[in-house]
């Protein structure tokens, strides 16, 4: 049936008016989303004595979902939970993309968790410092000296200014659990067909590139199609070119630094040869990251760049033969450069009804015995590493690396962390400079914008 | 939105309305003595539950739309500075216009594939009909979510398609169909053709058995051959129908998302970036709330826009 257009008018108009009449309020108005900008400390005295605080429930949402992480994640609950009798933990857990996307509602809602897993980007811990959705943790790191048993390279990532402008200094607003470092998988037996030995300098590792797409192999292989895996190639190489200090403010997002630098332009140039030359494998813009770790440990090509996240499951499928190194220097014997930092860090909510419970329990899932647990459930304790390294092996290799990186070199933040947008930008960005879309300079340029007008907005 | 309603019967009036028959004074009085709003009164329930799930969401969404929020503080209200940057952002015209590319490949070429596929099944008397006509379907059945995963496998760099092209000797056609600037989004689009071309041909199937038989033997009879009939009777006998999957795979190419989110993420660069991934990106990635609220209600309007036309001209063509 066909109403008069009148009528029609009429309904649509009432229509339009009940929706705008139901929908009145100011977004942000409602419950969690009225908190002051400034972050406030708690008030009071930090009590540390968790048996004395009575009954209590505390809420966790984490991300801990695969294999060995979920496995450290009940076992220490289950250990705070035995010794605070009078404490019960209500653990919440999703994959990191949903908790990504769920975090930020329930934040402002009124159901928020009191402990939760937060990434310390400036996407997602910026914006939560700067909306005063979580609380500073100084008084804590005070109180149990966190300052003491973390090194400052590691509370670095998680520390912004009270108003979530300036990243990489100031109070402290999470505690991570994992360190995480970027390097070079490779197969032993490839490389000694190959006649070749782990390169101990950044030039003998370019050279060997070409060796081994002289010998017919594929040098470096990479899945790129979602964008985000070429990130983690680039940083090693920008490490080898450009300043720390000066990756560190690109990567904190902070005042003061440029893409547009030569040297930056010379890590761009770089490795855009290197896809000009064919050193990565074929198609790998449209090849998936997983399917091509997997394709590495089946003995397609012969150096993956990759994070330590994967070497539980690249041993599994390898055993003896593989081996992992720290991008090597540009000067034999210098420290060794390269991206990596921290897992994601637990942080506690405005909203936790009891604030020096959740401390305690950050305290005790970050402690000595915990990075123990840590270590025998696979994951990379990020303080007292090298107490906990394996006998041998690949875990052993990975311990080393990131031990020597963070002591004697640099460890770069992900340089996605620099701005809420910078993730797509550089993604986008990078695969076009791989692809001959656009040349070093372009991507300099575009990568340059993003950052300037970020810190412009800060300003 | 109109159903694919039969055509009228004859001598109806131009707007689709049957005549009624003429009614009994005592009904019309009855009306007259305030019964008038009986019928909405039966329309409330129904309303009420409309209002709340959709009408109210999609009031907050405009509302949201004017504001510049994060998500997580009190918001600041800026009117249509968001619509502004929706029109002057080159990468949000990119993203509708891989949109509207998707149209192509969501609707127009299922339609031309189906109308061809569905005279074939209906005009041939092949057994196996019923078998034929699923199998047709089932891509229509599957989540989009598990289709974009499968063909993400297909179209690897060493994965089925790729394969098959080597197996036939095809090497030199062998492509990075995910990775490669000019060819991902007709790559893309081609998933939602597969997907498309069996809701549309069971749609006009429906339709063409519908035809009277009389209308082939008269058409044959003065000497039109099978395209002749095809494009003089089977077509226009079913415009309703192409109205109706016209529609329906529009709004799937306007909204598609769990496509480009499980095959490219918008990639390579922002080749196949989409409007409701931009909603997405904005609400849950970058926390800009007010700007995919905007984005959001841009493609609604556009959706509906391109619907009320699409309706119009199958109406006025009738």
């Amino acid at each position: 049936m066909n109403p008069s257009p009148r009528r029609t008018r009429i309904a649509a108009g009432t229509i339009a008016i009940a929706a705008l009449a139901l929908a009145a309020c100011t977004p942000g108005s409602g419950d969690g989303g009225e908190t002051d900008d400034a972050t406030s400390a708690p008030s009071g005295e930090v009590s540390t004595d968790v048996a004395a605080m009575g009954e209590q429930t505390l809420v966790v949402w984490d991300q801990e979902v695969r294999g060995g992480q979920a496995e450290q994640m009940e076992r220490l609950n289950e250990a705070f939970e035995a010794e605070y009798e009078n404490v019960s933990i209500d653990r919440v857990t999703q994959s990191n993309d949903d908790l990504t996307a769920t975090l930020r509602l329930a934040l402002t809602g009124d159901d928020a968790p009191d402990v939760t897993q937060a990434n310390n980007s400036r996407s997602q811990m910026g914006q939560f410092v700067s909306a005063g959705q979580i609380i500073s943790l100084d008084p804590y790191a005070e109180a149990y000296g966190w300052a003491d048993r973390f090194s400052e390279s590691v509370l670095q990532n998680t520390s912004y200014s009270a108003d979530g402008v300036t990243f990489g200094e100031g109070e402290l607003f999470g505690l991570p659990q994992v360190g995480e470092v970027v390097g070079v998988y490779y197969s032993k037996a490839k490389l000694d067909e190959l006649g070749l030995e782990v390169p101990q300098t950044w030039a003998d590792f370019e050279e060997q590139l070409g060796t081994i797409a002289e010998a017919g192999e594929t040098p470096l292989v990479l899945g790129n199609l979602d964008q985000w895996p070429a990130l983690h190639v680039f940083g090693p190489v920008q490490g080898a070119f450009v300043d720390p200090e000066e990756v560190r403010a690109l990567g904190f997002g902070n005042a003061g630094a440029s893409w547009t630098t030569e040297e930056n332009l010379e890590a761009a140039t770089t490795i855009a040869d290197w896809a000009e030359a064919g050193y990565f494998n074929e198609g790998f813009n449209g090849a998936d990251y997983d399917a091509v770790w997997q394709s590495f440990t089946e003995g397609t090509g012969v150096y993956l760049i990759g994070g330590s996240w994967l070497a539980a499951d690249i041993e599994a499928a390898m055993g003896e033969d593989v081996g992992f190194f720290a991008p090597p220097p540009v000067e034999e014997g210098a420290g060794r450069v390269t991206t990596g930092g921290i897992g994601i860090p637990f942080a506690i909510t405005s909203q936790a009804e009891n604030p020096d419970l959740a401390a305690a329990y950050i305290d005790f899932i970050t402690s000595e015995e915990a990075m123990a647990i840590l270590a025998e459930t696979g994951n990379m304790p990020v303080v007292e590493t090298a107490d906990h390294m394996p006998e041998a092996g690949l875990q052993a290799d990975i311990y080393g690396a990131y031990a020597d990186v963070t002591e004697n070199g640099a460890l770069l933040p992900y340089l996605d962390w620099a701005t809420p947008t910078m993730g797509d930008t550089l993604g986008q960005a990078l695969q076009g400079l791989l692809d001959g879309q656009i040349d070093a300079q372009q991507f300099a340029d575009t990568v340059e914008t993003d950052y300037a007008e970020f810190v412009a907005a800060n300003e | 939105m109109r159903g694919g309603v039969a055509s009228p019967a004859p001598g109806s009036s131009p707007t689709g309305i049957a005549p009624s028959a003429p009614r009994s004074r005592t009904a019309r009085s009855r009306r007259r003595r305030g019964g008038g709003w009986a019928p909405y009164g039966f329309l409330l329930p129904g309303f009420v539950v409309y209002a709340v799930f959709l009408l109210y969401p999609l009031g907050r969404a405009v509302q949201i739309s004017l504001y510049d929020w994060d998500g997580l503080s009190l918001a600041t209200f800026v009117g249509l500075a968001n619509y502004a940057d929706v029109v002057t952002d080159p990468a949000l015209r990119d993203a509708f216009a891989h949109a509207l590319v998707l149209i192509f490949f969501f609707s127009v070429l299922p339609l031309g594939i189906g109308l061809v596929l569905a005279a074939l099944l209906t005009r041939a008397r092949v057994r196996g009909m019923a078998f034929f006509r699923t199998v047709v379907f089932l891509p229509q059945v599957i989540a989009m979510v598990v289709v974009a995963v499968a063909w993400r496998q297909i179209y690897a760099p060493d994965g089925q398609l790729n394969t098959a092209l080597r197996a036939v000797g095809l090497d030199a056609l062998t492509r990075t169909w995910l990775g490669d600037y000019t060819l991902t989004l007709p790559a893309v689009g081609f998933i939602g053709t597969w997907v498309s071309t069996g809701l549309v041909t069971v749609l006009l199937m429906a339709g063409m058995a519908r035809i009277p038989g009389e209308l082939y033997e008269a058409a044959t009879l003065d000497g039109a051959g099978p395209v002749r009939t095809f494009l003089s009777i089977t077509v226009p006998s079913v415009r309703a129908e192409v109205v109706v999957a016209l529609t329906l795979t529009i709004i799937a190419a306007l909204k598609t998302f769990d496509l480009i989110y499980v095959t490219t993420s918008g990639g390579p660069g922002t080749s196949t970036t989409v409007p409701s991934y931009e909603v997405y990106r904005r609400a849950f990635e970058l926390g800009e709330v007010g700007s995919a609220a905007a984005v959001a209600v841009v493609l609604t309007a556009l959706i509906f826009l391109i619907n009320v036309g699409v309706n119009r001209i199958g109406e006025r063509e009738r």
